[in-house]
């Protein structure tokens, strides 16, 4: 096979627009921009932290299931880690949300950051709303048959039952996190081609 | 449960919620509190002094 050949195929020309597009040393850069030096631009990452905490426990409460989380010490203590951890995760966000929004974060070319930030905050109230729903005590049950009214006025219900314990807990520990894992990776690669979005001062460079 | 651990919780949660209702506004004083809690974050993010910021040199 000659290289003009190999060139043409798909896994070269692959190759060659991701690392055009992300090359090594802006995937991991080793140093950042002198004005990335304030507290405000820390809450993305511990925004990523709190998702690992919260992936983590959540595998540990799969694996021993709600009898356990119920009734054991140790259950209990996981089960807390879980939902302390979603609530840094959700409060990190929300700061975060207001310092990008309050930058304009989108500005040079970064609408795909934004939106894929959006989407995943999105996509995670609706994981928090089923892990309401998948506790299995009386709690869930209470919000389950609030929630129910709400979701079967907009006709929705036929498709998404929030009485189905079954269904709310595959959204919960399937389906949601997979977006919610995959949306942030993509905002991630986002933030790393575009580059973090610089003060208003410094607009003059974003838009060069 | 938490009534036989030394280190129970440092505020007693053991208690129906608290609300505060203006008109057809009502939220619990937790989320209230929560959402205090993110304004003062927000704002301490934006003015408080980050710890190496006059040590670093310039950009990338």
């Amino acid at each position: 096979m000659s290289n003009a050949q190999i060139e043409r195929q798909w896994t070269s020309r692959l190759r060659h627009r991701v690392v055009e597009k992300l090359p090594p040393d802006r995937l991991l850069p080793d140093t950042q921009p002198a004005y990335v030096a304030s507290w405000i631009y820390v809450f993305g990452v511990t925004t990523m932290a709190a998702l690992g905490i919260v992936i983590l426990t959540g595998v540990i409460l799969a694996l021993d299931g709600p009898q356990w989380w119920h009734s054991s010490s140790l259950g209990h203590f996981v089960n807390s880690m879980h939902l302390w951890s979603v609530e840094i995760f959700f409060f990190a966000m929300v700061v975060h949300l207001w310092g990008k929004f309050s930058m304009a974060a989108w500005r040079g070319g970064r609408s795909l950051t934004w939106v894929t930030g959006a989407v995943t905050f999105l996509a995670s109230i609706l994981a928090g709303f089923t892990g309401y729903v998948s506790q299995t005590n009386f709690d869930s049950q209470w919000i389950a048959t609030q929630a129910k009214d709400g979701i079967n006025s907009t006709g929705g219900g036929a498709f998404f039952n929030v009485l189905n314990l079954g269904q709310m807990l595959m959204w919960h520990i399937v389906l949601l996190p997979l977006a919610a894992l995959a949306l942030t990776g993509l905002h991630v690669i986002m933030v790393r081609v575009k580059g973090v979005v610089p003060p208003f001062e410094d607009n003059a460079e974003v838009s060069a | 449960m938490a009534q036989g651990w030394g280190l129970g919780a440092l505020i007693n949660l053991d208690h129906y919620g608290h609300y505060i209702q203006w008109h057809v506004i009502q939220i619990s004083v937790a989320n209230l509190i929560v959402i205090i809690l993110m304004v003062a974050t927000f704002v301490a993010a934006l003015f408080a002094p980050f710890p190496g910021r006059r040590n670093r040199k310039g950009t990338k």
